[in-house]
């Protein structure tokens, strides 16, 4: 499903005027819908819809050497997978670069923020440490499957339970759960990707408005004592930007910050309730 | 009052390592060149604008750009197995928008521009290395061009800014830690193609990286135009 170039037009003519089809704001998110615990056998997981936008996101732990500079620190890392079903853009076949750039921001956006505390997840140090493995997958993609990617990490994590450990066979016991989570920070590490289309700067587009943008720079920002971080930054496609829409977009991102914080927290407790009420 | 005051290496805090041009270092390319900033060292080779194949690939309304970057095995203190990964994946990616937005295919339907940037020896900045090594490429290749970029590495340490960043500032721990910052922009109309970055920083320091960056850029642009300028008056490379 391309988008005709007169859409494309449309689309870019009506932003440069400060209006979005869909009657948003330049600068807000969709509907965001987070579920825990979607699929039983992984650490934990969630799924994540951002207007019609689905990913699910799972968790999987397992116990390995640290690496040599960290021996007493856990492990992270995080790989994404652009479905077929998806999207008819998606095709079988080896990871595409877009895929490894979500995997990758996900990942930059969570470690850059300390969101985990890796110390926490030493079992012997030089040893034995705790690994985490976050794996994203785009289940309907009608844009911004980045920011819903890192929202769906973001929640797994907070969802996943720490597997038994049977220190003598130095076996994880797989299927069995001690009531243990993560460490993990209060503050929500937030990713939003920008995009620039019709001269202008928007945030969380639907497939239309990615496909008539220029440009887009992703920041991952979080929340130090109540002073603003940015943690991780990148930008992409092939047109430039002014300095000055860039250093507008960081600004913007630390207005945003607190707004989508709150949704995320609003988002996190309906399903915390929900879970529970199963 | 920011913990890093002194550089490791005893550099000006806005000091870049020794820049090292030479030019057509690689006979078969169209176009090559070699950029180092200290020990780090970057090459890159530019073959076409050529035919692309499969056809299906190609786009009659402009040339495409193609860029592939990677490490050599041994580059790198702990040895780099040998294949595409997926840092090089996305530094390929990122390398290829920034130089794309500076040539002008448009002259060149249904064409490839293929450009090769490896690394023979790195101590942190290999990208920005690699891109500077290849705008020289191009611009051998007789690559038609809008104007030039040219890329820096700049980083926080604790609170300080500083230019060129080595490994041992990358690993930096003290305060607040070390923030990398990847930065290209154009010559002439002075936008941000790339910019990448890994740690914790405010906007308003962001904001200082980035005129840093333009600064020491508007250098290392003077620097590459005059070496080109000297191979093409004749003179010694």
């Amino acid at each position: 499903m391309e988008t005709p170039e007169l859409t494309k037009k449309r689309i870019a003519d009506y932003i440069k005027e400060g209006k979005r089809f869909d009657g948003r704001k330049l600068d807000e998110f969709r509907d965001l819908k987070i579920e825990l615990g979607i699929s039983k056998n992984a650490e934990g997981s969630a799924r994540v819809r951002l207007g019609k936008t689905e990913v699910m996101v799972g968790v999987k732990m397992d116990v390995m050497e640290p690496y040599a500079d960290s021996p007493n620190e856990g492990v992270l890392s995080s790989a994404a997978e652009l479905l077929p079903m998806s999207s008819d853009r998606f095709e079988s076949g080896p990871p595409s670069f877009e895929s490894i750039e979500i995997g990758r921001l996900v990942d930059r956006g969570i470690r850059e923020s300390k969101f985990v505390d890796f110390g926490k997840l030493c079992i012997k140090e030089g040893e034995k440490v705790w690994s985490i493995m976050i794996d994203e997958y785009s289940i309907n993609d009608a844009g911004n499957l980045l920011d819903a990617a890192v929202i769906g990490a973001i929640a797994a994590l907070m969802d996943t339970k720490i597997p038994k450990y049977d220190e003598e066979k130095e076996k994880v016991e797989f299927g069995e759960w001690t009531t243990k989570k993560l460490t993990l920070a209060k503050a929500i590490p937030i990713t939003m990707t920008f995009y620039k289309v019709g001269g202008k700067i928007i945030l969380d587009p639907i497939t239309e408005e990615e496909d008539a943008s220029e440009a887009k720079l992703t920041l991952s920002i979080s929340d130090y004592n109540g002073k603003k971080y940015i943690t991780a930054a990148q930008k992409g496609n092939d047109v430039g930007l002014t300095i000055e829409e860039t250093e507008r977009m960081f600004e913007i991102a630390e207005e945003q910050y607190e707004i989508l914080a709150e949704k995320f927290n609003k988002a996190f407790e309906k399903a915390v309730k929900e879970k529970k009420a199963e | 009052m920011s913990k890093y005051t002194k550089r490791f290496d005893g550099r000006k805090l806005d000091e870049t390592r020794k820049i090292k041009i030479e030019l057509d270092i690689i006979p078969n390319a169209d176009g090559s060149a070699l950029f180092a900033f200290g020990d780090t060292i970057a090459m890159a080779a530019v073959y076409g604008p050529k035919q692309l194949h499969p056809q299906h690939m190609q786009n009659p309304q402009k040339g495409l750009l193609r860029v592939k970057y990677d490490m050599m095995s041994f580059s790198v203190t702990e040895r780099k197995r040998p294949g595409p990964n997926r840092r090089g994946t996305e530094i390929s990616k990122v390398s290829e928008w920034a130089l794309a937005d500076v040539v002008d295919l448009d002259n060149y339907p249904n064409t490839v521009v293929d450009v090769h940037i490896m690394i023979p020896q790195a101590n942190a900045s290999t990208r920005v290395a690699g891109i500077n090594a290849a705008v020289l490429a191009l611009a051998r290749a007789g690559v038609p061009m809008k104007e030039m970029c040219a890329a820096v590495s700049i980083g926080k340490l604790d609170k300080t800014l500083v230019v060129d960043v080595i490994k041992e500032e990358e690993d930096y721990e003290e305060g607040e830690g070390a923030t990398d910052i990847a930065m290209v922009f154009s010559s002439r109309t002075k936008k941000v193609l790339l910019l990448q970055l890994d740690g914790k920083i405010t906007s308003e320091e962001l904001k200082e990286a980035l005129q840093l960056g333009v600064k020491t850029c508007d250098k290392l642009n003077e620097q590459m135009k005059e070496a080109l300028k000297k191979l093409n008056n004749g003179g010694e490379n």
